[in-house]
């Protein structure tokens, strides 16, 4: 169907202003929290404060005695019909997988696990009484932390027998991609550059702004649950799949859901005791988490220590990289879980020509929060360990960061490239990116000052970092995800429906919580069917309306659900065609189809596809060889990845009296191919680069020794502010290098900006004191662990962040005097 | 249980409330002002920003009782939406994209207006400093930012 393809695009590439915004703006918002049935009961989660423990007792009758308390329940009043939370992607046939109770009975594996459930007739009853559950624990030794996990010598999991939950590993030697990388080795250890290092990435917290909540209802004939969610179609078939009711039973809906960033990429235990408890009642309930909840409860993200060897030759050449990784999958394998460092196994190589490679991924349980997706997953830790070997190697050789990185990089003349990890990337041009954004930043200027600046033994040294980052996203090609393991397909599904007024409803399978759907998808189906922006409605996040769908993660929504839409929009267009023909008595091969309308070549005669829509509703006259309908759907299985790249320059300051960072200026000049709306596009690319910036700089998730998580409230886990950041120059080349494996020649972006920030930071932070004998620091880059380094403790760039973040509660202090019954007199007593 | 009377969106409301109900589950629970949301325990976020007597507050942070006699704005009662009008820092929050998820909005918004009135004028570092209060994950506070100046420059013109 190519009828539409000549006609200049009206609407993509337009900086349209979002159809979603008017209600978020004006707060008629459906988020879950804000739905409330008739009979609604509340649930407060009893949690464990143990990393781990046998649960010996639970004593619910204070509770139940508590007011407008309806029940209280534990793991040992449920049987099956519990069901259990999901690992759908068991990187290894012999991956020692823990079961993962939503609400086990007899023994805890971290600080926050779900003992009991209080249900009362409101939150605040259900709070109240979930204090009075009395749960007796003997507690077990926990296992903290990826190094101790690896000794083996106490167990997250006893009846395992080991912490060590799969080894997953590719090589190019192996599988005929490359050459063997310990012979690279030797020989640049002989006679080359050979940059041996362990980076850590600290555990992050995805910390959507939007707490989870979950509502249930089983009244109806399907019982229906609302969450604030990425993934309903995965959650639909979860709950199916290990609750024993019907999939033709559930209707899942996530309604309007504040952020995600792979945060609620997950089945979560919250979801299934909720799901048990509404059954078991047969009222509806709901649960909404606290932020302390959430950050403790709901899955972390990265975790991993790196150990990297990257050979070269003496004038930088890169010969091989191995990589080894030890990845925390905290308690449980959770949804995605090993799959999530498993994903950086295609992109430590990035985009370099590395003619051998190996890497190795050792998963390990912790008693900790379960890690799973967070924003880039598994990319943004390979990026971050490529990049910043590759400013080593430079700093080896003694040449710019730019110029060790040209020497390597694929040439834009050498796509297709088939990399030494077996994926082919379709386009790239890393000069044209390099090029835009060294211009756009100031590049040489910024290196005289800097040249200056150390010249002069300024207290306040510039550093310029670089990330020239490539990525795979729009997962996925569901055969190479068979290839993998992963227990389902990458396809989107579409449809399209044309009503009788003219009209248009698109349903997509995707499901957005934040990215603009409605937008874009709007966009691309008026330029393709030429209909006003404004006639089209974009449906999704209900498994009743969009009954079929992969959900939203891995940059994947407009590069394969967006491409499902074209396809259902051209069966559409075919349709109307037929009936055209009809209509104006006229052959098929004499029609064209413009701007909507179909005309008779040569001819005045012709129709719009309005027109057609009504006379397809009305059905008074349609060819014998059509049904009288011109709606259509259509799903899309990607044959490859997609691979947007950047070049991503910082400035970074640093105060070497103080240890204090600051940031001058950022530029990104990032190539994702064909833009639909710019608006959006800068839009995530500016969300994203604050994520990553903050990694850099900011955030980590801290246990201490006995696995309590001490950055559990936004006091402790330091979310950026505006007064933190800065603003971004964010530029793209006029001439995008398009993806080739979709008609709309787009690549993903949702995850750019994250996966690129992240060593571009560091790397100018080390930049800036590199000449004081520094060559790393590890994150976040606090200024204490800046100063430490910059006073020569070697040991400054690898401290671990101490686990007593924020003392709260200061015996003595005056705020903290005992008020004893003050505020028990009516109940109301915290 | 104490009584309170106040004023909220320019409707007078009267409820029997406990005494540690917040302002924010006061709203949300009795007078369904679902617009107005919770993101964190311990103010931080800011997502439960109102106006209390016409200055921003957190509203987990303001006991319901300790509004009795006075005038709750909401982002629901900023314009007069159900006629399609829209607050000129709402507009600009629109026009210029700062939004992406829409959790932190409201609160944004009602900070943005209070900043405004204090400062119509402001520079990019006192519009940073004076949204500190109100954390987004989404934006990256670049199109915030953006947009509370695009709202400034839209009342001098």
């Amino acid at each position: 169907m190519t009828a539409t393809q000549d006609r200049p695009a009206a609407e993509i590439g337009k900086d349209r202003r979002r159809k979603e915004d008017q209600r978020l703006i004006t707060g008629r918002t459906r988020w879950t929290d804000n739905i409330t049935l008739p009979g609604m009961l509340h649930l407060a989660m009893v949690r464990s404060p143990f990393a781990h423990a046998t649960i010996t007792s639970v004593d619910t009758e204070a509770a139940k005695a508590s007011p407008n308390v309806v029940a209280v329940l534990s793991g040992k009043d449920f049987g099956d019909e519990l069901g259990v939370c999901i690992n759908a992607w068991p990187i290894t046939p012999d991956q020692k997988t823990p079961t993962h109770s939503p609400m086990p009975a007899d023994r805890v594996a971290f600080a926050g696990e779900i003992v009991a459930v209080v249900v009362a007739r409101s939150a605040a009853e259900a709070r109240d009484a979930a204090e009075l559950v009395d749960v007796e624990y003997d507690e077990l030794p926990a296992v903290i932390g990826i190094k101790n996990a690896l000794r083996d010598e106490v167990l997250a999991h006893p009846d395992l027998g080991t912490n060590k939950s799969a080894l997953w590993v590719l090589d190019s030697g192996e599988a005929g991609t490359g050459s063997d990388v310990e012979a690279a080795i030797e020989t640049a250890r002989a006679d080359g550059i050979l940059i041996e290092r362990e980076y850590r990435q600290q555990r992050l917290i995805p910390a959507f702004m939007e707490p989870r909540s979950v509502v249930v209802d089983p009244t109806g004939e399907q019982i229906t649950m609302w969450s604030a969610t990425q993934i309903p179609h995965i959650l639909r078939f979860a709950l199916a799949a290990t609750t024993g009711v019907p999939e033709s039973k559930i209707r899942v809906i996530a309604p309007d859901v504040g952020g995600g960033f792979g945060g609620k990429l997950q089945t979560t235990p919250e979801e299934w005791v909720a799901w048990a408890v509404a059954r078991r009642l047969s009222k509806p309930v709901k649960y909404t988490e606290t932020r302390s909840e959430s950050l403790m409860a709901a899955h972390h993200g990265r975790d991993q220590v790196q150990t990297l060897t990257l050979a070269a030759d003496k004038e930088g050449n890169v010969t091989g990289l191995k990589v080894h990784l030890d990845a925390d999958l905290g308690a449980y394998i959770a949804v995605v879980g090993g799959g999530v460092p498993v994903l950086g196994a295609f992109m430590f190589n990035a985009i370099y020509k590395f003619p051998a490679y190996r890497f190795e991924c050792q998963t390990v349980l912790t008693n900790t929060t379960f890690t799973d997706a967070y924003r880039g997953a598994g990319r943004p830790e390979a990026t971050y360990a490529i990049e910043r070997l590759m400013d080593e190697l430079a700093a080896e050789v003694g040449v710019d960061p730019l110029e060790i990185r040209e020497r390597n990089w694929i040439k834009h003349e050498e796509f297709p490239f088939t990399t030494v990890a077996g994926l082919e990337y379709d386009s790239g041009n890393y000069e044209a990116a390099t090029a835009l954004a060294k211009e756009s930043f100031g590049y040489d200027a910024l290196r005289a000052e800097q040249k200056e600046r150390r010249d002069r033994g300024d207290r306040v040294q510039l550093g310029i970092g670089v990330s020239t980052f490539t990525e795979m996203c729009g997962l996925a090609p569901s055969r190479v995800l068979g290839s993998l393991d992963y227990g389902a397909g990458g396809w989107e599904h579409a449809s399209v429906r044309m009503l009788a007024t003219g009209k248009v409803e698109i349903v997509t399978g995707a499901s957005a919580h934040g990215q603009g759907h409605e937008t874009a998808f709007s966009q691309i189906v008026a330029d393709r069917l030429g209909v006003p922006f404004e006639d089209v409605e974009v449906l999704h996040g209900d498994t009743q309306i969009a009954h079929k769908g992969l959900d939203t993660y891995g940059s994947r929504s407009l590069v394969v659900g967006g491409e499902a839409l074209v396809k259902a929009v051209d069966k559409v267009i075919d349709k109307a065609k037929h009936l055209a023909a009809h209509l104006l008595e006229a052959s098929e091969d004499d029609l064209e189809y413009n701007q909507g309308r179909f005309t008779v070549a040569g001819t005045d005669q012709g129709i719009a596809i309005q027109e057609l829509a009504t006379a397809a509703f009305a059905a008074h006259n349609y060819p014998e060889d059509m049904e009288p309908s011109l709606d259509a759907e259509a799903t899309f299985d990607p044959v490859n990845f997609n691979y947007p790249h950047g070049t991503h320059l910082c400035a970074m300051e640093v105060d070497t009296e103080t240890g204090a960072v600051k940031m001058r200026k950022y530029t990104c000049c990032d190539d994702i191919g064909v833009i639909i709306n710019p608006l959006i596009v800068a839009g995530q690319v500016h969300g994203g680069l604050v994520q990553g910036i903050a990694q850099a700089l900011w955030e980590e998730a801290v246990h201490d020794e006995s696995g309590t998580l001490v950055s559990g409230s936004f006091v402790d886990y330091l979310l950026p502010t505006s007064a933190d950041t800065i603003s971004f120059d964010v530029v793209h080349t006029d001439d995008p290098s398009v993806c080739t494996t979709n008609t709309l020649g787009t690549k993903g972006v949702g995850e750019a900006g994250t996966i690129a920030s992240t060593p571009a930071v560091v790397n100018a932070v080390v930049d800036a004191i590199r000449h004081l004998g520094i060559d790393d620091i590890q994150m976040p880059c606090t200024p204490e662990r800046v100063w430490r380094a910059i006073q020569g403790s070697k040991a400054g760039g690898a401290t671990e962040t101490p686990p007593d973040a924020m003392p709260h509660f200061v015996e003595g202090e005056a705020n903290q005097q005992s008020h004893e019954g003050a505020l028990d007199q009516d109940g109301a007593g915290q | 249980m104490s009584k309170i009377e106040l004023t909220v969106d320019g409707a007078a409301v009267s409820d029997d409330v406990e005494p540690r109900m917040l302002l924010v589950q006061y709203l949300r629970e009795k007078l369904g002002k679902t617009g107005t949301v919770i993101g964190c325990d311990t103010s931080n976020c800011g997502a439960c920003t109102v106006h209390l007597d016409g200055t921003s507050v957190k509203s987990c942070n303001v006991l319901a009782v300790q509004a009795n006699g006075r005038t709750v704005t909401t982002i629901e009662g900023l314009a007069d939406t159900a006629e399609g009008e829209l607050h000129p820092v709402q507009e600009a929050f629109r026009e210029c994209h700062g939004l992406q998820c829409g959790f932190c909005t409201p609160g944004m918004i009602m900070q943005a207006v209070d900043l405004l009135g204090e400062n119509p004028d402001p520079t990019e570092e006192e519009v940073r400093l004076g949204m500190e209060g109100n954390l987004c994950r989404c934006t990256g506070y670049h199109n915030i930012v953006k947009s509370v100046l695009h709202a400034a420059e839209g009342a001098k013109a």
